[in-house]
């Protein structure tokens, strides 16, 4: 070899990585890639292939043939279709919730704030994601509850015949705020929102101000600004945002079992079926539930255009 | 009868702004600023950065309302009125374009808001972007655009309100020379062609002095000098005038006196300086060594290192074969040339 370039085996194999760039992006990709791959995306086949196969009424043993009895038992009973409709429902209430609640305060921490002010925000807003995810649960449990700070407030500024009326409205009412969907609901959104409001800030942060002067200076009011320039251009983060909220809504078991009623959302179902019946069948299949949800979810909003802007 | 009328609505500003002053904090933007802008006229701030320019531009279009002062748009005070109600359309210095629309849809947006028909609308967008000469380009989004195109885009869209004032923030700086030059000469004709006022931002004095009928000179949030292209090169009032408007030699006042008896500061430009053959009453001289020498094709520009410790641009074209580094030379400018500064 020549006396410039220095060469024994090691460096032999660094040319050939600068020579093929594929080389060098695999053997950097394969260790997550097949974590990924084997860990990840094969137990959740796995989970897919379990809701082919059934449970033997007679002996509760699982059968280990393929049939669709299983998926056909979920689609036939009433009660499955109610505990699925009844999260995808509270899934939606809740991101729509999070985006009306979310996207004020992501746009001014973009958009008003200081680097201090921000940092400020940002603490507030990531703060309660330090905490335990159940204390939490139950703290709003007890905000929620008949003797709770709200009540409580309520009663104090008698207004008392206002939460007796939201309470008494049919399906979202119930006997307490902690025992209904209207509470549920609260609790869900302000757990998520976290969730929302950075996707959307970071959008909106990449939204120069001059688009929003250029707007005012076409002669658009800021409401109008605000439907054709700051909403169309915050989509993309509130795409994002919702994909979280959507997707944690639809696979939490906890807040359906402390807060709300007894009625079955699709974790809890998930969660009794695998655990004490023992039919882990269903349960995959339960579980599939989601994840075709995000599937037809993700593809409408991108049909939508929900990730064409920038 | 229809002369005085003429001359009443010459005699109409379209810009005036009235002891204007603006600052952020502790930073001064903007200094007791008074303009008056003629109705149609071109019309550059020309400043350095941070020299209070564009603070100035975004006053008049009211995207900040000024901390102190008036601003009037025709004899009408605007300074408390939003921008969305002002007759003044921008072309941003980043084009502000915006990134979720087509070319049409930005052109249009202001038709749109406006809520003219759907004919009207593509009438007046074809009309505008014929003008630019971007037609054909309707469809397209804005990142598939190059830099040259996106400023059309953004006059266009500027252009299409029918203004009575476009406001320019330095819409060429991002454009390579030889864009820049061709779209100068077609923003000129532009304003001829609408005639209505054009406010220019810019940094370059070159850009500045080609294109404008008046320009305000910017330093540090006040306004050094205002007056046409020519009063500005051949009389700038103050040093910074001369030194930031094309290029100068400046003599403080203890040079000017000590070396040529003259009894206040003053400068001389380049091309003036000249080769001495022979030495006339009424010229200066003065001798000096070249240590720098750049061939800029019209001209050659020398260094020149002076006996009393001050360096010399100049700027001669003729060739000579004197001129080269190291050699010792007499150089002379006229009495007449002298620009006396800081009176």
């Amino acid at each position: 070899m020549s006396e410039i370039v220095h060469s024994n085996i090691f460096s032999r194999i660094s040319d050939y990585a600068y020579k093929n760039k594929n080389f060098l992006l695999l053997t950097f990709l394969l260790p997550p890639l097949a974590w990924l791959g084997i860990v990840y995306l094969g137990s959740l086949l796995i989970l897919l292939m379990h809701s082919f196969f059934y449970l033997d009424g007679f002996t509760g043993q699982i059968v280990y043939e393929f049939s669709f009895s299983t998926l056909i038992e979920l689609f036939s009973q009433r009660a499955n279709i109610d505990i699925i409709i009844r999260t995808v429902m509270m899934a939606f209430s809740v991101t729509l919730g999070a985006t009306i609640i979310g996207l004020p305060v992501a746009y001014y921490m973009a958009k008003f704030t200081t680097k201090k002010t921000k940092a400020i925000f940002y603490l507030a807003v990531m703060l309660p994601l330090w905490s335990s995810y159940l204390v939490r649960v139950y703290a709003w449990k007890l905000i929620l509850a008949k003797e709770g700070i709200i009540n409580w407030t309520f009663a104090k500024l008698h207004l008392t015949w206002f939460i007796d009326y939201i309470l008494s409205l049919p399906v979202i009412g119930g006997p307490s705020l902690s025992i209904s969907y209207i509470g549920m609901f609260l609790v869900f959104t302000f757990i998520w929102l976290p969730f929302m409001i950075i996707p959307i800030q970071a959008s909106l942060e990449r939204v120069p101000n001059s688009l929003l002067d250029a707007s005012s200076d076409l002669g658009a009011h800021p409401r109008k600004t605000f439907y054709k320039i700051i909403l169309p251009l915050a989509l993309p983060g509130i795409a994002a945002g919702s994909i979280f909220t959507f997707s944690l809504t639809l696979g939490d078991y906890i807040i359906p079992y402390i807060i709300g009623t007894s009625k079955f959302f699709i974790g809890q179902a998930v969660y009794t079926h695998q655990g004490v019946a023992g039919n882990v069948p269903l349960a995959a299949a339960f579980s599939i539930v989601p994840i075709a949800v995000m599937a037809i979810y993700i593809s409408l909003a991108k049909r939508l255009g929900a990730f064409d802007a920038f | 009868m229809t002369l005085f009328f003429i001359l009443i609505l010459q005699m109409i500003d379209s810009v005036k702004l009235n002891s204007i002053s603006q600052n952020y904090g502790e930073v001064q933007a903007l200094i007791n600023i008074n303009l008056e802008i003629k109705d149609g006229e071109f019309f550059s701030l020309l400043g350095p950065s941070g020299s209070g320019k564009t603070t100035c531009l975004r006053i008049i279009a009211g995207f900040e309302p000024p901390n102190e002062g008036t601003v009037f748009l025709f004899n009408e005070n605007v300074t408390t009125i939003p921008p969305y109600k002002r007759r003044v359309n921008t072309v941003f210095q980043d084009y502000a374009l915006f990134p979720h629309m087509t070319v049409e849809h930005n052109v249009g947006y202001s038709l749109k808001i406006k809520g003219v028909s759907l004919e009207e609308y593509r009438k007046q967008v074809h009309e505008i972007l014929h003008v630019v000469k971007l037609e054909g380009y309707t469809e397209r989004k804005i990142n598939q655009l190059s830099g040259g195109q996106k400023q059309r885009v953004a006059l266009a869209r500027a252009l299409i309100n029918k203004p009575k004032v476009l406001l320019l923030d330095e819409p060429l700086g991002a454009l390579d020379l030889k864009l820049r030059e061709q779209m100068q000469v077609e923003l000129k004709s532009l304003q001829r062609q609408f005639n209505i006022t054009f406010i220019y931002v810019t940094h370059d004095q070159q850009e500045a002095l080609s294109m404008s009928d008046r320009i305000a000179v910017l330093n540090e949030g006040k306004i050094e000098q205002i007056g046409t292209p020519s009063e500005i090169y051949s009389s700038p009032n103050s040093s910074f005038v001369a030194n930031f408007v094309g290029t100068s030699n400046i003599f403080d006042k203890s040079i000017a006196k000590e070396v040529f008896d003259i009894d206040s500061a003053f400068s001389i430009r380049p091309e003036k300086i000249s080769l001495l053959i022979n030495e006339a009453d009424n010229q200066y001289s003065i001798d000096g060594k070249i240590i720098e020498k750049q061939f800029h094709g019209s001209f050659v520009k020398l260094i020149i290192e002076t006996t009393f410790s001050k360096q010399l641009i100049v700027n001669l074209n003729q060739s000579n074969p004197n001129l080269s580094l190291g050699n010792e030379i007499k150089l002379g400018w006229s009495k007449e040339d002298i620009i006396t500064l800081d009176k």
